[in-house]
This record gives structure tokens, C-alpha cells and sequence, in this order.
């Protein structure tokens, strides 16, 4: 983890340090150092309130830490004004964990969102790239679903088309919030391919929170465990197979996806 | 109501009020003070957010359909509200004026005081106070509800600036809308005014028209315009900030619509004072 932070790394795109965050008189994250590899899939996972979310907010400047320093691609991101940040922001898109779906306009329109406001492309054309996307995620076969609002969908779906959403520019970072929280198991598997393929063919830099064990030693290529407000274990999928911290071997091992020693079952 | 005392807990009781520990007059009053600073930073947090709304409407994108929409939505929406209150303020300002004239009987000056009254102080000071009750408490709750769903936060993933979006456009719109519906009700409020004066009393239009020219200047409309505009600007940076400032559940987007209704009317009033004082001292009063 050497270097200097200050600087573009080609291994480490996010570098965070020693990032700490409370409200109120909770004190949420006390301090957590990571490390988020360029082009690959790095899983957070870690019990429920631990503070993951905020974790991830933090990371594109939705929230603002009480200390600390997030460095993107080598430029600190705390204290940025207005302009700077959005300059950052343009390199990431967010899944929510609860979607967060603009309920003043429809299916398509919250999709295609990220185009409109950035481009100036023939309608067809982002017709087209939304109906792809719909496909993708199992999404088409409602009917008309493209004139439906987010009121009138179902929470897997609205989850969905969050994620058509976050993934049509194809931003250079993409965070995930629990990506598929809530699905059935077939959907998930097709989230799951789809975060993995993101990453495989256009190098996207992925951080995933999940709660889905089986999914994370499935696609992970990176996880880490946030534990009382830092970061307990954090390493490759082998390396955290081979050598599990004791919490996050308790933690994984009571959900019954994974075996430890022998590697995923 | 139960007793301080009898509480268990004591929770909510202020501590110079607590039981054993005997009354400090002192204290208490220093606490009536207590939130004055808090009201200063709250002012200073409605500047910044004013600024950084006017700072954005320089900076691209231009996003015209926002500014529409939103002209549609104080403008078009308030128009049935201030046509209706304008018509009967006019016609009972009329009827209050007729009243108090006919002692000396110069009912013929019922124009005059009708028309100046809207102009000056009517007209604007109603018209801020419905486009608050309708719109702006509409656009507090709209951000609110947006806040807590997460969004606002959602705006930002896609590096759209919140107040660019959502705040500028209403501030522009409510800005230029509210002086607009301004005029709609002076319009209404003299109609209201005839109706009640030519139509029911009939009082010499012939007279009323002519002391009503020769008392209203424009300088009197174009000083209660430029009040419509300083209030429209205070009404949208009300509603926003409570909205874009929630925190919690449902009940807490209750409570920042009930703020944004209230701290518009106190501020609208409060400067309505202030705008007077200001105005006299530019356009002295010209009288009849
Ligand atoms: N805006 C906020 N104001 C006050 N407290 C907050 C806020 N956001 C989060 N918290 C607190 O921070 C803690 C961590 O919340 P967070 O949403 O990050 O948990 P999480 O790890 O994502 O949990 P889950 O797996 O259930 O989603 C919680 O205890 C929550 O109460
Ligand atoms: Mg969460």
C-alpha cells in the first residue's frame, strides 16, 4: 500500500485513509483504510448498520467525512468545491441500495437520464440503448413497463431499472449497494453476470456491498469486511479463503455459502 | 398536561427548571435568548443557499423545460387562487373604504383608495402569502420527499448539481411569476372594487376614475412589483432550503412544509417593512 497518494496509481484507483464519520453521538466509520483495485470487483461486505452505506456515499462525495482523505485516481476529493467534485463525479454511478428512482418520471426517462443530461443523441438511438438494457435485466417482458413510474413497479424491479440506470453511460467507477437485495434467485444470477461482465469487458472499476455470500466468493476478485467502523480484512478472494480473519470467518461461514480451508464449495 | 415534576424521567424539562435545583430567573431568560444564534446561522444558511442558486443559473447546461415547469407550476397553478382572493379583497377594501368615506361623503375617492392600497401593500403582500400556502409549500415538499428517498443523491451520481436543478428553477420562476400574479390580483381587486362601488353603491364611475388617475401613479405598482419579486425570492429559498434539509421519515417532511409556510410568511412580512422604509426613502410619496 506504498506510494505516493497524491499521484495516479495504476494498481489502486480509490486509496482512502484513515476515513472517519459520525452522527451524532454515533461515531460510524472510526478510521477505515482501503484500497479499491482499477478494472476489478471489489466486494465490502460486513453485518447490517455497520456502516457500509455511508462507507459508499463517502466514496463519490455524498457525504462529506468528519476526517480524513479519499483520493481518486490521485486527487483528494474532501473539501472540493461545487465544480471540481462534479468533475470527479462524472467518473462514477451509483445503485442504491433502495433504489432512489426519480418518481417523477417514468421508466425510460429515469433510464435514460444519464444520456439526456450529458448528450445530445437522436431519440432513437437512446430508445434503443434503454430497450437493450431492459432486456438485459429481465426487464422487457413486463408489459409496458417503459410508460410505467416507479410507484407502480415491484421493489426487485425498481432495483433493476436503478441499475439500468447507473450502468447505461458506462461510467468508469460503479458502485453498487446492494445490487440484489430482494431478488429472486434467477434475477440475482443475472445481476451477478452482468456486474462481472461490466467489469470483464469494459474494465469498469466495481464496489459492491453485499449481503449474498455465495454471489461475493462467486464474482469478488477483492473483498473486504467492515467491522465496527473499520476495516477488519481486506485482500484477494484466495488470499481471504486461505487465511480468513477470525470475524469475517464467522460472519461467512454462519450464512453456510462458503467453507474455509477448501475453498468455495 | 401532567407537571414538570411528575414526569419520570424529567426528559424535556429544562435544566435550570429541573426539581432540586431551585429557579434561576437568570437562566431562564438567558434561554429565551438561546436561539438567536441559531436563528443568525439559519439566516446566514438561506444566503448561501440563495447564492450558490444564482451562481448555477450562469453556469451550463441551460435545462429550459425546468424553468417552464416551474413557471407552469407557481404561475399557471396560482392563477384560479389569486384571481378569486383578489376579486374579494378589492371588493371588500371597496366596501371598507365606502364605510369609513361616507362620514365625510367623498365616497368618490373610493377609487383612489382602493387602487393604492392593492398597489402598495394588498397586492403583493396576499398574492406572496397564497402562492406560499399553494406553491411554495408544494416545493418544499417535493424536495423533501426527494431528500429522504435519496434523489437528490441520485442527482449528484450523474454529476448534476441538486441546486442547479432543482433549486434554480425555482427560485427564477417564483421571482418572475409572483410579480405577474401581483398584477393578476391588482387587475381582479379593481374589478372586485367596481362591482361593489359602481355596481352595488353607485357611486359616479365618471368621479371615481378620475380621482383614482390623478392618485395612483405607476411608480406605486412598479413599487409593489418590485416587493412581489423580493417575496417570490423568499418564498422559493424558504421552501428549498426546509426541503432540501430534511432528515427522517414522513412525519419530517410534514414538519419542513410547515416551516417553509411559516418562515416564508414571517420573512415576507418582516421585509415588507423593511422594503417600505427603503422605498419611501427612494421614491418619496407623491400623494394626491
Ligand atoms: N443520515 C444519517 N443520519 C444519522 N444516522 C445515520 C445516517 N445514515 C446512516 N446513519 C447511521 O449509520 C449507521 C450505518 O448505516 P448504514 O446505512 O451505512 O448501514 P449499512 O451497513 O449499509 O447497513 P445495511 O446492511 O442494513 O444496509 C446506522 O446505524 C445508521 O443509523
Ligand atoms: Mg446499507
Amino acid at each position: 500500500m506504498a506510494g505516493d497518494l497524491t499521484t495516479r496509481d495504476e494498481r489502486w484507483q480509490i486509496r482512502i485513509r484513515d476515513l472517519h464519520k459520525s452522527f451524532g453521538a454515533q461515531h460510524v466509520l472510526r478510521g477505515v483504510n482501503l484500497d479499491v483495485e482499477r478494472g476489478k470487483i471489489n466486494i465490502i461486505i460486513g453485518g447490517s448498520g455497520q456502516g457500509k452505506s455511508v462507507f459508499m456515499k463517502h466514496l463519490m462525495g455524498l457525504l462529506a467525512p468528519d476526517s480524513g482523505h479519499i483520493f481518486v485516481d490521485g486527487q483528494d476529493i474532501i473539501g472540493l468545491g461545487d465544480v471540481a467534485i462534479g468533475k470527479i463525479q462524472r467518473k462514477f454511478g451509483m445503485v442504491f441500495q433502495y433504489a432512489a428512482l426519480f418518481d417523477s418520471m417514468n421508466v425510460v426517462e429515469n433510464i435514460a437520464f444519464p444520456l439526456l443530461e450529458r448528450y445530445r443523441l437522436p431519440k432513437t438511438e437512446v430508445m434503443e440503448r434503454v430497450r437493450a438494457l431492459l432486456t438485459r435485466l429481465d426487464l422487457a417482458s413486463t408489459a409496458g413497463i417503459e410508460q410505467k413510474f416507479p410507484a407502480e413497479l415491484s421493489g426487485g424491479m425498481r432495483k433493476r431499472v436503478g441499475l439500468a440506470r447507473a450502468l447505461i453511460d458506462r461510467p468508469e467507477i460503479l458502485l453498487y449497494d446492494e445490487p440484489t437485495t430482494g431478488l429472486d434467485p434467477i434475477a440475482t444470477k443475472n445481476v451477478d453476470e452482468m456486474i462481472r461482465r461490466t467489469a470483464d469487458e469494459f474494465g469498469v472499476t466495481s464496489v459492491v456491498i453485499s449481503h449474498d455470500m455465495a454471489s461475493t466468493f462467486r464474482i469478488a476478485d477483492r473483498v473486504a469486511m467492515l467491522y465496527e467502523g473499520v476495516i477488519v480484512a481486506n485482500g484477494t478472494r484466495p488470499e481471504i479463503l486461505a487465511a480468513p480473519h477470525p470475524v469475517l470467518r464467522e460472519f461467512v461461514e454462519t450464512s453456510g455459502a462458503v467453507r474455509f480451508g477448501g475453498g468455495p464449495s | 398536561m401532567t407537571a414538570p415534576a411528575a414526569t419520570p424521567t424529567g426528559a424535556g424539562v429544562p435544566p435550570e427548571l429541573a426539581p432540586g435545583r431551585g429557579f434561576r430567573p437568570l437562566a431562564a431568560v438567558g434561554r429565551l435568548f438561546a436561539p438567536l444564534p441559531g436563528v443568525v446561522a439559519l439566516f446566514g444558511e438561506h444566503i448561501i443557499l440563495l447564492a450558490r442558486a444564482l451562481i448555477w443559473l450562469f453556469r451550463r447546461p441551460f435545462r429550459l423545460r425546468l424553468f417552464l415547469d416551474q413557471m407552469e407550476f407557481v404561475g399557471v397553478g396560482s392563477l384560479p387562487i389569486i384571481m378569486l382572493v383578489g376579486f374579494f379583497t378589492g371588493a371588500v377594501t371597496a366596501l371598507q373604504a365606502i364605510l369609513a368615506l361616507s362620514l365625510f361623503e367623498q365616497q368618490r375617492y373610493v377609487g383612489f383608495g382602493v387602487g393604492i392600497s392593492l398597489a402598495r401593500e394588498l397586492a403583493p403582500v396576499f398574492t406572496a402569502l397564497m402562492v406560499t400556502a399553494r406553491a411554495g409549500s408544494g416545493m418544499a415538499t417535493e424536495l423533501a420527499s426527494m431528500r429522504i428517498t435519496e434523489q437528490v443523491d441520485a442527482l449528484t451520481t450523474f454529476a448534476v448539481n441538486p441546486v442547479q436543478y432543482l433549486v434554480t428553477p425555482r427560485l427564477v420562476a417564483s421571482a418572475l411569476m409572483v410579480p405577474v400574479l401581483c398584477m393578476v390580483f391588482n387587475i381582479l381587486g379593481l374589478i372586485g372594487g367596481y362591482v361593489v362601488a359602481i355596481i352595488s353603491y353607485q357611486i359616479d364611475l365618471g368621479q371615481v376614475l378620475e380621482l383614482f388617475r390623478h392618485g395612483v401613479d405607476p411608480i406605486d405598482y412598479f413599487q409593489g412589483l418590485i416587493k412581489a419579486f423580493f417575496f417570490g425570492v423568499t418564498m422559493a429559498t424558504c421552501a428549498c432550503y426546509q426541503g432540501l434539509n430534511v432528515r427522517g421519515g414522513a412525519k419530517e417532511v410534514g414538519l419542513a412544509t410547515t416551516r417553509a409556510v411559516v418562515s416564508t410568511s414571517v420573512t415576507v412580512l418582516v421585509l415588507d417593512y423593511l422594503l417600505i422604509q427603503i422605498m419611501n426613502v427612494l421614491f418619496p410619496y407623491g400623494g394626491m
